[in-house]
């Protein structure tokens, strides 16, 4: 079996965010980097998956050299190995079609992603990839049992969940549910640096989507203190003030 | 060249989110100075497509179709994608729901289209470019980005577009569904729905609660809290961590990103990663012993004292409320 890990190089959950050149530029100064959080998830289920021997899992990331590290984190967790598209990925329709075209003639026998990067919140590439290779694409799932040809996925709905079996191959986007997080060990760590890194080169293909700016948003005014002992103050603001209830 | 929404239906009716995407939909269509159509697919009766016109719609397609009563995410992305191009559709807009997040960027291959996921504003149309305001870096910032391709797609956030009413004689047209046998290879085997809850995503009114509150049997009074406002339950990441609440509660960075008119937050001292997830809400009140909790500084109302002794009040505060109401 043949498992392909979708990997985003996101800032840290604990940064905060700012921008430069007129909010025009994310402002990467010492800012850390880490495999974004949904697809560590994907990631330590598909190493679940593959575990005594049942299978490999490769780890693909579109990035320039500096995410590097990312990758090697991936490897260190437990990937036997990586590709590199070597881009910077200007946008989810951009890293799909490179994915999606390193994937093609790869075998894959399912291949899964976080539901979105905590960067831009797309959540795209995994619908995007399955269109571009035709194969079924199962958005925002919480669980994923494989039974030989088929597998069986949850999937959030709002208000509830819906359970779909799907046949090999497919892609899938994984929220939090479908494993925990792996943490890598220190033989992990070690062999990281001597598994094998492939880089491929980019297909170009015409822009769709450019972000021309950011913006914070606006600070909130200064907070309004309630006395404990007087919550019905609380409830005549929210509706008469805040005319929210 | 009209506009296309694809009006989405759970068990055969429209929720607010979609009447959402309408009224969103209609304003894009007036000022490009074009006509709304919507796109139904499923079982919907027709009184309730025809009411579709109250927010702009001047036409309803509609896929009425055993096969496609529940989502089959192939084959609505093929229908979607096909009444786009039968209607000369450059412009698609539907809910950026769960639902919606797995359809967008299929229907964006198929029409080599760019998408916008997660639109939280209308589009800027100065200068005949059309740039759209949408979440990043989970609520900590927006983007602002232009969509250069000919046809474009925008999803948009639930509860972040008022619902407008805008009267048309909305006419509905059967639409013959142009999905393939190969876009059927998802099956779906169980839907479980819990139908008294309000489901987190689109709740207008949400009340969440932290580690301050000890313990998952100390639940029953924000639950209380919530039923009393009509309000979705929430938490924060530790409590859905250590198993007090189900994954699906929780909001933050890592976690749902929500933007309630109300957002309470009782016992939760406001990590960046947890504030990340309620930026975009109208209103925070914050319930805490600590009045050093940084989730202060971004509330709004805040009250510092005991959740154990300040929540049981407000119940009560809310029932005499209601009762004069």
């Amino acid at each position: 079996m043949k498992v392909l890990v979708c990997i985003s190089n996101v800032p840290d959950t604990t940064t905060k965010i700012a921008f430069t050149d007129n909010n025009t530029q994310f402002n990467a100064v010492g800012v850390q980097y880490i495999i974004n959080p949904y697809d560590e998830i994907a990631l330590a289920r598909a190493i679940e998956l593959c575990e005594g021997g049942k299978g490999t899992v490769t780890v693909i990331n579109v990035g320039d050299a500096s995410t590097e590290p990312t990758i090697r984190k991936a490897l260190a967790i437990g990937a036997d190995d990586a590709i590199r598209v070597n881009a910077a990925p200007r946008d989810a329709y951009f890293v799909a079609k490179q994915i999606a075209n390193t994937a093609k003639d790869g075998g894959y026998d399912f291949i899964l992603t976080g539901r979105e990067s905590i960067d831009y919140n797309g959540s795209q590439v995994a619908a995007m990839v399955g269109e571009f290779l035709s194969i079924p694409s199962v958005s925002i799932i919480k669980k994923l049992d494989l039974n030989g040809t088929s597998a069986t996925l949850e999937r959030e709905i709002e208000g509830g969940k819906e359970v779909v079996e799907t046949p090999l191959p497919f892609i899938a986007s994984c929220a939090e549910g479908v494993a925990e997080p792996k943490i890598p060990n220190m033989r992990g760590i070690m062999s990281a640096r001597t598994k094998p890194l492939a880089i491929v080169e980019p297909v170009e293909i015409t822009k769709v989507a450019e972000v021309k700016s950011y913006e914070t948003p606006a600070p909130r005014g200064q907070v309004k203190l309630i006395d404990a002992g007087d919550v019905s103050k609380l409830v005549d603001a929210l509706h008469s003030e805040a005319k929210v209830i | 060249m009209s506009v296309l929404v694809y009006v989405e239906n759970a068990e055969g009716k429209f929720k607010k989110s979609t009447f959402e995407v309408v009224s969103y939909a209609k304003e894009i269509a007036k000022q490009l100075g074009t006509s709304l159509t919507a796109l139904s697919i499923g079982n919907v009766a027709d009184s309730a497509l025809a009411e579709l016109g109250k927010y702009g719609a001047q036409k309803v397609l509609s896929v009425s179709n055993d096969k496609l009563k529940s989502f089959v995410n192939q084959a609505y992305a093929s229908i979607i994608s096909s009444a786009a191009k039968a209607e000369g559709s450059k412009i698609i807009v539907l809910a950026a729901s769960f639902s919606g997040k797995g359809l967008a960027p299929r229907i964006a291959v198929k029409l080599e289209a760019g998408l916008v996921d997660g639109a939280v504003e209308l589009p800027e149309l100065t200068g005949g470019k059309f740039i759209v305001k949408k979440n990043a870096f989970s609520g900590k910032a927006f983007a602002h980005v232009e969509l250069t391709s000919e046809v474009k797609i925008i999803s948009l956030v639930p509860n972040s577009y008022k619902v407008v009413e805008h009267p048309e004689t909305a006419t509905v047209t059967a639409f013959e569904s142009t999905a393939a046998e190969s876009d059927f290879g998802v099956m779906i085997k169980d839907i479980v729905r819990a139908s008294d809850k309000i489901s987190l995503p689109d709740a207008e009114l949400v009340v969440s609660a932290g580690r301050g509150l000890k313990g998952p049997e100390n639940w029953a009074m924000v639950e209380e809290l919530a039923n009393l406002l009509g309000a979705a339950t929430a938490c924060s990441k530790p409590v859905s961590d250590a198993g007090w609440r189900p994954h699906s509660e929780h909001v933050g960075q890592t976690g749902i990103t929500v933007s309630p008119n109300l957002y309470i937050a009782i016992g939760i001292s406001g990590a960046i990663q947890h504030l990340a997830g309620v930026s975009s809400s109208k209103v925070i009140v914050v319930i805490n012993k600590d009045p050093e909790a940084p989730f202060f500084k971004v509330a709004d109302y805040g009250i510092v004292g005991d959740a154990f002794e300040v929540v049981p009040q407000l119940i009560e505060a809310i029932k005499k409320f209601k009762e004069v109401a």
